[in-house]
């Protein structure tokens, strides 16, 4: 789960870590309001929306009078925000953040991440801060220094003073204000079951402090259970409602382009059948993993959330059974086409787990636009024969 | 032969009389699987499915001499129940669970290493050596006896490949369901010398799927190392990028994660790789020649 920079910058005044003063609005009065009360002189006003490279698409403006804030906050407000990091379609643009302007003499690049090769957090630093990071590992991998913090220890002041002498630092006390925000942000990627934080840029001020200008955090879906505290900013409206709408159903699903709607039990057959369908020539229209709970009711969710893709001309249901019952996906497919018009083909391919009783049913029920698959082979090929209308 | 487990594999359960544990330990005591016991707080000397129940797992093994542990516990109990069996001389624990902590993991998995206890999962099938044992959660009946090693990421695709390569006339020595988790415990890298030095493993299916460079470093050591036929798959070529994986964790391995990639450093090794899962079987056929 990924949270608003405004919410990243709360956690983060939390364990101490400096960020400048701001305030979270959703309207132009408000923007105001928060600019006179942080009191300026110079203000930023930046879009929240959970995607990286908002200043380039316009929607992180700097502000000199309380009128241009009243100005600029109009114009993001309500804007579609496109980056590399959204949609082509963009984001909508419904809060704003205000905050206080900064005195930046240079910029550099913090993140903590799980290294999967270490199996241990690592922290990232770069003095080319401001940049897209992948674009400086990829020119010059040399300007990124890693330090991996084997949790069992903590974060020690060693690991602090490779990062210090790793950006360059000479100067004592900016050795030690980097130290200390470094050993804070460890604390609270450790607390709080963050899956990641990066913070570009994070900037040196005149004084020689460490200040997060930016941040943004993402989670372990797996352990919000612990922290209800960061369960509560989760902000739906960040996310695809089709989404949101099948994960409440126990389903995982992602629109795609094609023209194929899939249904299949387990993420790695449901990619697995995506696959087989493009190399056949066909194209799928979404990821739906049913689960290994799957029953008529999700089924028939499952149908109900594919078809509202007017793209879909195919409909490819995939399971091998192994906790998952045959006869019960069976079950949904016909309570599926009681429910919605299903007006389009439906293969059919059933194994594993009490697949000759679901078979049974399916052939007893007699529905017109169910098409048998044998094989992953044969369903994906009769999927796609039927979406090119053959 | 076979890999980890066989017919002789003294097993116990931990969260034994809670439904998940239940249900699928009587799969397995019915497939043959030496379950000698299992492990529930506060219903020790109990007995369940005709087994005797323990408080901890010390008391379990100390009694009834298991070596390996099934672990059926909630996911917030995970990593304590790892670390009780590494702690306890378990040299195997297979984490069936789905939804455990990564911290949690983290340092589970450090700790059991520490402790030389092995681990497979979390979040997975389980392993099953074929008409022998069975522990997980995988319909046994697909796997016939044979002389195919498995290795999958993924818990259906592990069903679908080992079918596929039963339908073709083989069978299977032992399939391991490893688990896709950020983090897990037994990979291809352990998985793979294993099968390589069992006489009875004559090819090995690979499957993997994007993220992470696991699959990367399974190339480099077949290469090195492997001289039995290895068929691999590779999940989500046509997988959007940047949906699941964060923007900065995909910068820790370079460019490694994508699908292409995993499937080059795989024909790069000799590997026999597989475009759809659908020609895992025909693939095996080729490989060891038409039964």
């Amino acid at each position: 789960m990924n949270i608003h920079e405004y919410q990243a910058k709360q956690i983060f005044a939390k364990y101490g870590v400096p960020t400048p003063r701001g305030i979270m609005v959703e309207s132009v009065k408000d923007a105001v309001k928060a600019a006179e009360e942080l009191g300026g002189p110079i203000w930023v006003v930046k879009a929240q929306i959970h995607a990286g490279g908002r200043g380039l698409g316009g929607g992180v403006k700097l502000a000199k009078s309380l009128e241009e804030v009243e100005k600029l906050a109009g114009e993001i407000l309500g804007m579609t925000l496109v980056t590399h990091q959204t949609t082509a379609e963009g984001k909508l643009v419904q809060k704003l953040y205000i905050e206080d302007g900064a005195d930046i003499k240079s910029e550099f690049y913090l993140s903590v991440v799980l290294d999967r090769k270490l199996e241990m957090p690592l922290i990232m630093a770069s003095t080319e801060g401001g940049m897209n990071i992948e674009d400086v590992a990829e020119k010059t991998p040399e300007k990124i220094i890693t330090v991996a913090v084997d949790p069992s220890i903590g974060f020690q002041p060693f690991h602090g003073r490779e990062l210090a002498f790793g950006l360059g630092l000479t100067d004592p006390s900016e050795q030690k204000n980097i130290i200390s925000f470094a050993q804070k942000l460890f604390k609270l990627y450790m607390e709080n079951d963050a899956e990641m934080i990066e913070i570009n840029p994070l900037i040196k001020t005149g004084k020689g402090e460490f200040i997060a200008l930016d941040g943004k955090m993402g989670f372990d879906n797996s352990a919000l259970g612990r922290h209800p505290d960061i369960a509560a900013m989760r902000d739906l409206t960040e996310e695809d409602a089709d989404e949101v709408e099948a994960a409440k159903y126990g389903l995982s699903y992602v629109a795609l382009d094609g023209e194929i709607g899939c249904m299949v039990n387990g993420a790695g057959l449901a990619m697995g059948t995506m696959d087989t369908i493009n190399y056949m020539g066909g194209t799928p229209a979404n990821f739906l993993d049913v689960g290994g709970s799957a029953n008529a009711e999700t089924v028939a969710k499952g149908f109900e959330i594919i078809l509202k893709n007017p793209k879909v001309k195919a409909i490819f249901v995939n399971i091998f059974g192994g906790i998952v019952r045959c006869d019960r996906i069976a079950n949904g497919i016909l309570e599926a086409t009681r429910l919605t018009d299903v007006n389009v083909p439906v293969i059919v391919r059933l194994d594993g787990t009490n697949a000759p009783e679901a078979a049974e049913i399916l052939k007893n029920a007699n529905i017109k636009n169910i098409i048998v698959g044998n094989d992953l082979g044969d369903g994906a090929a009769k999927a796609v024969a039927a979406a090119k209308g053959e | 032969m076979s890999i980890l487990v066989n017919k002789d594999t003294k097993v116990i359960v931990q969260g034994f009389t809670g439904k998940e544990g239940t249900f699928h330990a009587e799969q397995c005591l019915a497939y043959g699987t030496k379950i000698v016991g299992g492990v529930t707080p506060n219903k020790g000397g109990t007995e369940h499915l005709g087994k005797p129940v323990f408080n901890t797992v010390r008391d379990a093994v100390k009694t009834t001499g298991a070596t390996v542990s099934m672990i059926f516990v909630p996911p917030a109990f995970v990593g304590d129940a790892v670390m009780e069996a590494a702690e306890a001389g378990i040299t195997l624990a297979v984490i069936i669970t789905e939804g455990a902590p990564v911290k949690d993991m983290q340092a589970a998995k450090a700790y059991a290493t520490k402790h030389g206890m092995m681990t497979i999962g979390p979040n997975c099938p389980g392993i099953i050596t074929a008409e022998e044992c069975k522990i997980g959660i995988m319909p046994g009946s697909i796997f016939k006896k044979g002389n195919v090693g498995l290795i999958s990421k993924s818990g259906t695709l592990t069903y679908e490949g080992a079918n596929q390569v039963c339908k073709e006339g083989f069978g299977i020595t032992t399939a391991v369901g490893i688990g896709g988790d950020p983090i897990i415990g037994l990979s291809y890298k352990q998985l793979l010398p294993m099968f390589e030095a069992d006489p009875d493993t004559h090819a090995i299916v690979m499957i993997g799927e994007i993220g992470g460079d696991l699959e990367i470093q399974a190339a480099k050591l077949i290469k090195e190392q492997i001289t039995k036929p290895v068929v691999a798959f590779i999940a989500g070529q046509t997988a959007p990028k940047g949906k699941t994986m964060g923007h900065a964790g995909a910068i820790v391995s370079g460019s490694a994660g994508t699908a292409k990639e995993k499937m080059d450093a795989l024909r790069d090794a000799g590997v026999r790789v597989v475009v759809s899962p659908a020609e895992i079987g025909k693939a095996i056929a080729e490989v060891l020649g038409k039964k």
